[in-house]
């Protein structure tokens, strides 16, 4: 039966974040033939992301500007989300597994007492039915849920599901909608940043990641090199951040951020379950470190026993060398 | 102030999971308070000691949940409830357990309530941000600070690693992440005192609520384990050798370069 699934988009300093094309490919899913619609909020003009995301796979997307959506608050966001859904009625709703979509879906699920599935990996049709996998028990298990009643309402897990292939060729209206939005109860006065610029760590293709054992701020070069190298990202353990070597929004974990590279290079990492919890769905799990015993060799798919600041470097070397010759 | 905290058992996953009738083995499982809800409980003693008032704890669940409630009271909170759903419910999800809160709060004039952003066993982090939508009180997730200061509220909270001030009033309901306190471990006058204190014990019936109302929108079909994974390579000889290895399996047999 197919389905009209709105998608909620976002943007992360003026670019559409990568989960909304993996939620548009979600809703394409569910939708089944049905139309997927996108939205999307801010405070400028929105027409350009729009068109992405129809680039991306939605038949028509609509905006909401206000000068109040600058930045998110559950209120401003809920109010224009909600204005949307009132004129759409539509049977299911994706959002991206992100900071922001797991503040706001519970909410906009309370309001609509709709079900709602939080963090799934995996979206499949299966005999009339959508069937939705997620890991539960810090990953350390699955569980496959369906929604039994009303809306099909899902957050997805960054970098699980494939996105269509960008298509420019695509066609499909964007449309304005004015929303009135009031009485936000929480004002945000300031957001200081500590991440870093860049590669977003929760979308990276490629993640190498610091423990104790890099032992220095500085130890975390090496790292940042070949992270560089490899199109990819820094992150660190609890351990790593906890001792000074980074800051905390490099933490990968069941605290920090939980994320599934296609590569991800654990150095100087002993692998707590708490670590194991933000990384051990990694598609390529590497491993290096001084200690044989060490518990992240028990999820690694390669490891090398040895001191990474002797590693790190010839790997450098090794993989310039791969690129010069391919 | 009247200040509530909602708790949660739950398994602890640092232990070895199994399955068994399709269903997490929990037969000799050690059983915890969802250490994210530790942090709300510790930060709501530190608020009454602050401000005066009371703390309430308060859970869903079976009549074992009494453990991890006696646990929060043996740290310092003053009542707690457990809302016994054993002989009621059969299955709930999030839509279930936030329609029994909203029936517990309705009379309640909460002015603060905190929980964990998230229980590390099903790990959906809705509880909090749909019991706000549904008692219409504005709702802070991730906080790792607090300071009240009579109905104003100043709030520090984690939003995928950068820190973004908020400023709120009361009443509220906050979601707590690591950061924001270190948890105490009761004290043995503490255990001792635990004892004593007031634990009422309810059914949804007491709440006038009946099977219907609080039926799960959701299903779980499977639970399963991942695949085991395959003993990884652990490369031998020469760090030269080993890289020059890494490399090439990368490449040709992971092809992830």
């Amino acid at each position: 039966m197919s389905k009209k699934v709105l998608v909620i988009g976002e943007a992360r300093e003026g670019t559409l974040r990568n989960v909304t094309f993996e939620a548009i490919a979600a809703a394409n899913i569910i939708s089944d033939g049905g139309e997927v619609v996108g939205v999307l909020c801010g405070s400028d003009s929105l027409e350009d992301m729009g068109k992405e995301m129809i680039y991306y796979g939605a038949d028509r997307v609509i905006t909401v500007a206000n000068e109040e959506l600058k930045t998110y608050t559950s209120d401003g966001y809920g109010q224009a989300v909600l204005s949307v859904i009132d004129d759409e009625t539509p049977e299911g709703i994706v959002m991206g597994h992100t900071s922001i979509g797991k503040d706001l879906t519970p909410k906009l699920a309370s309001r609509l007492e709709s079900g709602l599935i939080s963090d799934a990996t995996e979206v499949v049709a299966e005999g009339g039915r959508i069937v939705f996998t997620r890991p539960i028990y810090s990953g350390k298990a699955f569980e496959k849920k369906e929604i039994t009643e009303g809306l099909t309402f899902a957050t997805i897990r960054p970098n699980n599901i494939p996105a269509a292939a960008r298509d420019e060729g695509r066609a499909g209206e964007v449309t304005e909608k004015s929303v009135d939005v009031q009485n936000i109860r929480t004002i945000i006065k300031e957001v200081i940043r500590k991440s870093t610029d860049g590669v977003d760590l929760s979308e990276a293709k490629v993640v190498i990641a610091g423990g104790r054992g890099v032992k220095s701020a500085e130890g975390f070069e090496p790292l940042e090199e070949l992270a560089e190298l490899l199109g990819g990202t820094v992150g660190a353990s609890r351990g790593a951040c906890d001792a000074g070597y980074c800051d905390y929004s490099l933490q990968i974990g069941q605290t920090g951020k939980v994320i599934t590279p296609d590569l991800y290079i654990a150095c100087g990492i002993s692998g707590a379950i708490q670590h194991l919890a933000g990384m051990s769905n990694s598609k390529v799990i590497v491993a290096i470190n001084k200690d044989p015993e060490a518990n992240i060799f028990n999820v690694a798919d390669y490891g090398i026993v040895g001191d990474l600041f002797d590693v790190l470097p010839k790997l450098i070397e090794e993989i310039k060398q791969m690129k010069v010759n391919a | 102030m009247n200040i509530y905290v909602l708790l949660k058992r739950t398994f602890d996953t640092e232990e070895k999971i199994s399955i068994s009738n399709g269903r997490i083995e929990d037969d000799g499982a050690e059983f915890i308070i969802n250490p994210y809800d530790e942090y709300a409980v510790e930060e709501a003693i530190n608020l009454r000691d602050a401000h005066g008032g009371e703390v309430t704890v308060v859970t869903i669940g079976e009549e074992d949940a009494e453990k991890q409630l006696r646990t929060a009271l043996a740290m310092g909170a003053d009542k707690a409830v457990l809302i016994n759903t054993e002989d009621d419910l059969e299955e709930g999800d999030q839509f279930t357990t936030v329609k029994i809160l909203e029936a517990f709060f309705e009379d309640k004039e909460a002015d603060i309530i905190l929980g964990g952003n998230v229980a590390i066993d099903e790990a959906s982090g809705q509880v909090g941000p749909r019991l706000a939508e549904r008692l219409n009180m504005p709702c802070v997730t991730t906080i790792t600070s607090i300071d009240i200061d009579g109905s104003d509220v100043q709030i520090e909270r984690d939003v995928e690693g950068d820190v973004e001030k908020v400023e709120t009033t009361l009443p509220l309901i906050v979601t707590c992440q690591q950061g924001l306190n270190e948890p105490r471990y009761p004290s043995l006058p503490g255990i001792m005192k635990a004892k004593k204190k007031p634990l009422e014990e309810l059914e949804i019936d007491d709440l006038d609520l009946d099977e219907d109302e609080v039926e799960p929108k959701t299903k779980t079909i499977e639970i399963f384990l991942p695949p085991e994974k395959q003993a990884g390579k652990v490369l031998e000889g020469e760090t030269d050798d080993q890289v020059k290895e890494l490399v090439s399996l990368l490449k040709t047999e992971a092809k992830v370069l």
